[in-house]
C-alpha cells in the first residue's frame, strides 16, 4: 500500500522538524546541530540537498516555508531565544550548475527571553506575517509591510498566554466570515496550569487579538495543534496532540446572540479521541483538503485518520493505517 | 463516534534504531516525510552517532503506474460520459444505458488485469512479479464485487433470471464451475436438464418455470426414496446434489472454490427461482456452512454479504476501508447514484457521499504530473464541493514548465477562478523577478492583473535601463497594448519605450511631444525626470528646432521644479540636487540648452515662412 525509501539526512545531531514547501518540491530540515538544510526534488523524483547552513546558536526546533507568493522564504526558531527569516538568493551560474543555492538571513527576531518553540506563517491573505511562541508564554505576531523588503519586520502583537507555549496554529480559512484566528497549545506541566489550549481572535474594532476560547477539557500537556483546511464549512476543526489525539469542532455562535464587538463565541464539541498510540502524541498534521489527519506518538507509529463524511455533518474517523519505525527484514523495500 | 472496523494495515519502514521511537513528519502532495527525532526538549540531546535518515513514504502505485494510468484515463472517459447521459431517458432505456456503463467499467478493469497478469507471469519469481500478482488479485476482487453490484443493483435482476446472472457471475470468476457442471450434466435425464435451462425467461413465466422445476424436483426425490440409485453410491450422491442437499454438496467442497460458489450451486439445485429479497438468507447460511467455523470471513466476504443483503451503504463503507485506492468506491458510488439508489437508501450523508468519494479520488490525481487534468473533470461534476476542492488543489500543482503553467491557468480562467489566477501568476512573477527575468515577470503580472506588482517590475525595468542604458525584453514592452493601462508605472514604461522608438525612427517632433507629456501628465515618477530631461538634450541640440517655445517653457518649469528640491506629496524620492556635482553640471548644461532652444524657437516662430 505504501512504500518507503530513505535518504541520509547528513545532520550531525537530531532532526527536530521537517517541512515541505507549498508545492511539495522542496523541503527543509532543522536540527540540534544548529543548521537548516534545504532539499530539492529533481524531475526524476530524487531529493538533493541544495543548501545547508548554520542558522542559530542553539537547537533549531522548527522550520517553516512562507507561501511562494512571497518568494522563497523560510523561518526558523530556536533554543537560542530567537527566530529568523531567510531568503534564497539566486546564485551565480556556477552555483546553479553545482546544484547549490544560497540563503541569507533577512531578520532576526530577538524579543523572546526564552526558547522559541514554534514559528508559523499566517495565511497568505493576511500578507507576510508570522507568529512565534515561546517558553515564556508569549505569542508574538510580526509583519513585513513591504514584501519586497524582507529585512523590515515589525512586532504587531504580543499575546500573553500565561503558560509556557509549545505550539501554534493559524486558522487557514480565508473566508470573510471568519476573523483571523490563532490557536496556542501549552505543554506546561505545573499543577496550576489549566488552559492548555487557547484560541485568540483578531478584533477589527480594537485592532487587537483577544482570547475567544479556552478548551477546558484539555488538561494534559499539549505538544502540537493544527487547524484543518476549510472546504467551505461554517465551523472550524482543530486537532490536538496531547496524551492522545483529539479533534474538536468549533461552531461560531451567531454574533447577534453575543455582545457585539467582543470575540466570537464558539460551541465546542469533541468529535474524536484516539489513544491508539498508547502514549504521548507529539505531532498532528492535516492533508490538503482536511480529510485525513496524521499523528505521531511515542510508539514509533505515524497514524492516518480518515474522515468518513464531509461538510456540515460531524466527522467520523477511522484509523486506516499506520507506519512504523522498526528494524525490518527485506520484505518491504 | 464510530468504532473502527478491522485492524489498520501496517507499513514498516526500514529504520535503523528501534530505540528512537518518536517521529516528526510532514505531508506533501503524494508523499510524506518522516524523521526520527526526540521530543524531550528540556534536556540537551547527547550527540548521536551516525546520521539520521529522512524517510519518504508514498503510495506504492509507482511500479504499475503506467498500467494504472490507462485505467484512470479510460475510466475517466466513462465517468464523464456517464455525467452527460440524457436525463430524460427513463425506464428500460435508461437502465440499459446504465448497465452498459457498468459493463464498460468492468471491461476496463479486466483489460488492466490482463496487462498486469502479463507482467506477473513474465516476472514470476521476483518481488516485483509478486506485487503484480497481488495487484491482479485485487483487481479481480474489484471486478467480482462490481459485477455482483451490477446484477443486484443496476440490472436489478428479478426472481428467475437472477440465478442465471449469478451463475454467469460465478462462472466468470471461478473456473472450476465447469468441472462440476460437467459432472452434473453427465447424470441421468440430461434431456430434462437441457430443456430446463433452455430459457432465458422469455417464453415461460416465472410460475410456469417454478411448476416445471417443482415437478422435476419431486421426481428426483422419488427416485432417491425408491432407492433407484442404491446400487451406485456415486449416482446416489449425485442425486442428492441435484436435490440441493447441503451435506452432499459440501462433501465435494474441493470442487467449490468459495462460499458464493457454494451459494449459487445450492440455489441452482434447491431454489432456482430465488427472489432477490430472500437472497441474503441463503448467502448467510452458505457462508456459515462453507466456513464451517474453521475460519472467519475476510473483508471480501463481508463486502459480498453486504451486497446480498442489498445494503449499498455497507458495501461502499467496507470497500472504502478494504481498498487502499479510492478509484473503485468513487466510480461505483457515482454509478449507483446515477441509478438513483443512494437517496432511496436514505443515507446519513445523502448525495454528499458521492462527492466525498469522487473528491478523495481526485485528490490523488492532483499529485500526479499529468493526471491532474482528469482531477479537474471530477471536481467539475461535484456541484457542491467540487469548486472549492479544485481551488485548493490547483494552486498546489507544481509549475515545472511554462507549458504546464499555461495549462493550469487556462483551467482557472475557464472557470472564473480569478483568485487562483492571481495567486499562480504572482508566484510565477515572483520567481521570475528573483531570477531577474523581468520580461517574464511583467507578463505574469499583467496576466494576474496585479497592478502593484506590475509597478514594481516596471520600476526594475527602468532601474535596469538607467544602469545599462538599454532595455531588455523590448518585444514585450513594445507590444503591451491595452495592458499598459494596468498601472501608471507600466504605462510610463510603455510610453517611455515609445519615445525611444520614435527617436530611433527620427520622428523627432512626436518624440519631443511625448517626452514632455510624460512629465506634465505626472505619469513619469519624479525620480526619473532627470533622465527624461537628459534625454531631451539631443533633441535640443539638433540643427532644426524641435521643441516649440511653449514646450521649452514647460521644460524649464519642470527643471525648476526638480532643482528647487520641492518634493511632491506622495513622492518620497525627490532628489536633492544641490549636493551632487555631476547633477549640478547636468543642470547647467540643460539650462544652457534650454535657453538656446528658447531663443531659436522664439525666432523661428516669430519669423515669416521661408525667411
Amino acid at each position: 500500500m505504501f512504500v518507503a525509501r530513505s535518504i541520509a539526512a547528513d545532520h550531525k545531531d537530531l532532526i527536530h522538524d521537517v517541512s515541505f514547501d507549498f508545492h511539495g518540491r522542496r523541503m527543509a530540515t532543522c536540527s540540534s546541530d544548529q543548521s537548516v538544510k534545504v532539499w530539492d526534488k529533481s524531475e526524476s523524483g530524487e531529493w538533493h540537498c541544495t543548501a545547508s547552513w548554520k542558522t542559530h546558536s542553539g537547537s533549531v526546533w522548527r522550520v517553516t516555508w512562507a507561501h511562494p507568493e512571497f518568494g522563497q522564504v523560510l523561518a526558523s526558531c530556536s533554543f537560542d531565544r530567537t527566530a529568523a527569516v531567510w531568503e534564497e538568493i539566486v546564485g551565480e551560474s556556477n552555483d546553479k550548475l553545482r546544484g547549490q543555492s544560497h540563503w541569507v538571513k533577512r531578520t532576526t527576531l530577538v524579543d523572546s527571553r526564552t526558547s522559541v518553540t514554534d514559528v508559523k506563517f499566517a495565511p497568505k491573505h493576511m500578507g507576510l506575517m508570522l507568529a512565534t511562541c515561546s517558553a515564556d508564554g508569549i505569542v508574538r505576531i510580526y509583519e513585513a509591510p513591504d514584501v519586497m523588503n524582507l529585512s523590515q519586520w515589525s512586532l504587531q502583537h504580543e499575546i500573553s498566554c500565561k503558560l509556557s507555549c509549545s505550539c501554534i496554529s493559524w486558522n487557514p480559512s480565508s473566508s470573510r466570515a471568519h476573523a483571523p484566528m490563532i490557536a496556542v497549545g501549552s505543554d506546561d506541566s505545573s499543577p496550576n496550569a489549566m488552559a492548555k489550549v487557547q484560541i485568540f481572535e483578531y478584533n477589527e474594532n480594537t485592532r487587537k487579538y483577544a482570547k475567544a476560547e479556552t478548551l477546558l477539557t484539555v488538561t494534559d500537556p499539549v505538544h502540537d495543534i493544527a487547524f484543518a483546511p476549510n472546504l467551505g464549512r461554517s465551523f472550524h476543526i482543530l486537532a490536538i496532540a496531547t496524551k492522545d489525539v483529539r479533534i474538536f469542532t468549533l461552531k461560531p455562535v451567531r454574533k447577534e446572540l453575543t455582545s457585539s464587538g467582543g470575540p466570537t463565541k464558539f460551541e465546542i464539541h469533541i468529535v474524536a479521541q484516539f489513544d491508539n498510540h498508547n502514549s504521548q502524541v507529539w505531532r498532528v498534521s492535516w492533508n490538503i483538503t482536511g480529510t485525513v489527519l496524521a499523528s505521531s506518538g511515542d510508539d514509533g507509529c505515524v497514524r492516518l485518520w480518515k474522515g468518513n463524511s464531509s461538510v456540515e455533518e460531524l466527522l467520523l474517523y477511522v484509523d486506516t493505517l499506520e507506519f512504523s519505525l522498526r528494524n525490518v527484514n527485506s520484505e518491504i523495500f | 463516534m464510530e468504532e473502527f472496523d478491522g485492524e489498520p494495515t501496517v507499513t514498516w519502514i526500514p529504520g535503523v534504531n528501534s530505540q528512537k521511537k518518536q517521529m516528526c513528519f510532514d505531508w506533501g502532495p503524494g508523499e510524506m516525510l518522516v524523521c526520527e527525532t526526540s521530543f524531550n526538549k528540556k534536556e540537551k540531546s547527547e550527540m548521536v552517532a551516525g546520521c539520521p535518515f529522512i524517510h519518504i513514504i508514498r503510495k506504492d502505485i509507482d511500479v504499475y503506474s503506467k498500467i494504472l494510468r490507462k485505467l484512470f484515463n479510460e475510466s475517466h472517459g466513462i465517468f464523464v460520459g456517464l455525467q452527460r447521459i440524457e436525463e430524460e431517458l427513463t425506464g428500460k432505456s435508461r437502465k440499459a444505458q446504465l448497465v452498459r456503463v457498468s459493463k464498460n467499467y468492468r471491461s476496463v478493469i479486466r483489460a488492466c488485469m490482463e496487462e498486469m497478469h502479463q507482467f506477473a507471469v513474465a516476472d514470476k519469481d521476483s518481488a516485483i512479479g509478486r506485487q503484480f500478482s497481488s495487484q491482479v488479485s485485487i483487481l479481480s476482487a474489484m471486478e467480482l464485487i462490481w459485477n455482483l453490484c451490477e446484477i443486484l443493483f443496476i440490472e436489478v435482476a428479478p426472481a428467475g433470471p437472477l440465478l442465471l446472472y449469478l451463475l454467469d457471475w460465478v462462472r466468470l470468476h471461478v473456473c472450476e464451475v465447469d468441472s462440476l457442471s460437467a459432472d452434473v450434466l453427465g447424470s441421468e435425464n440430461p434431456s430434462k436438464h437441457e430443456s430446463f435451462w433452455n430459457l432465458p425467461g422469455n417464453t415461460q413465466t416465472l410460475t410456469e418455470l417454478e411448476l416445471r422445476w417443482q415437478h422435476w424436483h419431486e421426481e428426483c426425490e422419488r427416485h432417491l426414496q425408491d432407492g433407484t440409485f442404491a446400487s451406485n453410491p456415486h449416482l446416489e450422491s449425485l442425486c442428492k446434489v441435484l436435490l440441493g442437499d447441503d451435506a452432499a454438496l459440501l462433501e465435494h467442497k474441493e470442487l467449490l472454490s468459495n462460499w458464493y460458489h457454494f451459494l449459487v450451486t445450492r440455489l441452482l439445485y434447491s431454489q432456482p427461482t430465488v427472489k432477490p429479497m430472500d437472497l441474503h438468507l441463503y448467502a448467510q447460511s452458505s457462508l456459515d456452512l462453507f466456513l464451517g467455523g474453521e475460519s472467519s470471513p475476510e473483508p471480501l466476504d463481508n463486502i459480498l454479504m453486504a451486497a446480498f443483503e442489498f445494503d449499498i451503504h455497507q458495501v461502499i463503507k467496507e470497500c472504502s476501508i478494504a481498498l487502499s485506492n479510492w478509484w473503485f468506491v468513487a466510480h461505483l458510488t457515482d454509478l449507483l447514484d446515477h441509478c438513483k439508489l443512494l437517496q432511496s437508501h436514505n443515507l446519513y450523508f445523502g448525495s454528499n457521499m458521492r462527492e466525498f468519494l469522487l473528491l478523495e479520488y481526485a485528490s490523488g490525481l492532483f499529485a500526479h504530473h499529468s493526471l491532474w487534468q482528469l482531477g479537474v473533470d471530477y471536481c467539475d461534476h461535484c456541484p457542491e464541493l467540487g469548486r472549492v476542492s479544485l481551488e485548493l488543489h490547483i494552486e498546489r500543482i507544481p509549475l515545472t514548465t511554462e507549458q504546464k503553467a499555461l495549462k493550469v491557468l487556462r483551467v482557472c480562467e475557464q472557470r472564473q477562478m480569478t483568485e487562483q489566477v492571481r495567486s499562480i501568476c504572482k508566484v510565477l512573477a515572483m520567481k521570475a523577478v528573483r531570477n531577474n527575468r523581468l520580461g517574464s515577470a511583467l507578463s505574469w503580472s499583467i496576466r494576474a492583473k496585479d497592478a502593484a506588482f506590475a509597478t514594481l517590475v516596471s520600476d526594475r525595468f527602468l532601474r535596469d535601463y538607467c544602469e545599462r542604458g538599454c532595455f531588455s525584453d523590448l518585444d514585450l514592452i513594445d507590444n503591451l497594448g491595452p495592458a499598459m493601462m494596468l498601472s501608471d508605472r507600466l504605462t510610463f514604461l510603455g510610453k517611455y519605450r515609445e519615445f525611444h522608438r520614435l527617436y530611433g525612427e527620427k520622428c523627432f517632433v512626436d518624440a519631443a511631444s511625448l517626452l514632455l507629456s510624460l512629465m506634465t501628465s505626472q505619469i513619469a515618477p519624479r525620480s526619473f525626470w532627470m533622465t527624461l530631461l537628459t534625454d531631451a538634450l539631443p533633441l535640443l541640440e539638433q540643427k532644426q528646432v524641435i521643441f516649440s517655445a511653449e514646450q521649452t517653457y514647460e521644460l524649464l518649469r519642470c527643471l525648476e521644479d526638480l532643482t528647487s528640491g520641492r518634493p511632491l506629496c506622495g513622492e518620497p524620492d525627490a532628489q536633492q540636487l544641490q549636493d551632487d556635482d555631476i547633477e549640478t553640471t547636468k543642470v547647467e548644461i540643460l539650462r544652457l540648452a534650454l535657453a538656446r532652444n528658447l531663443a531659436r524657437s522664439v525666432i523661428k516662430e516669430g519669423s515669416l515662412e521661408g525667411s
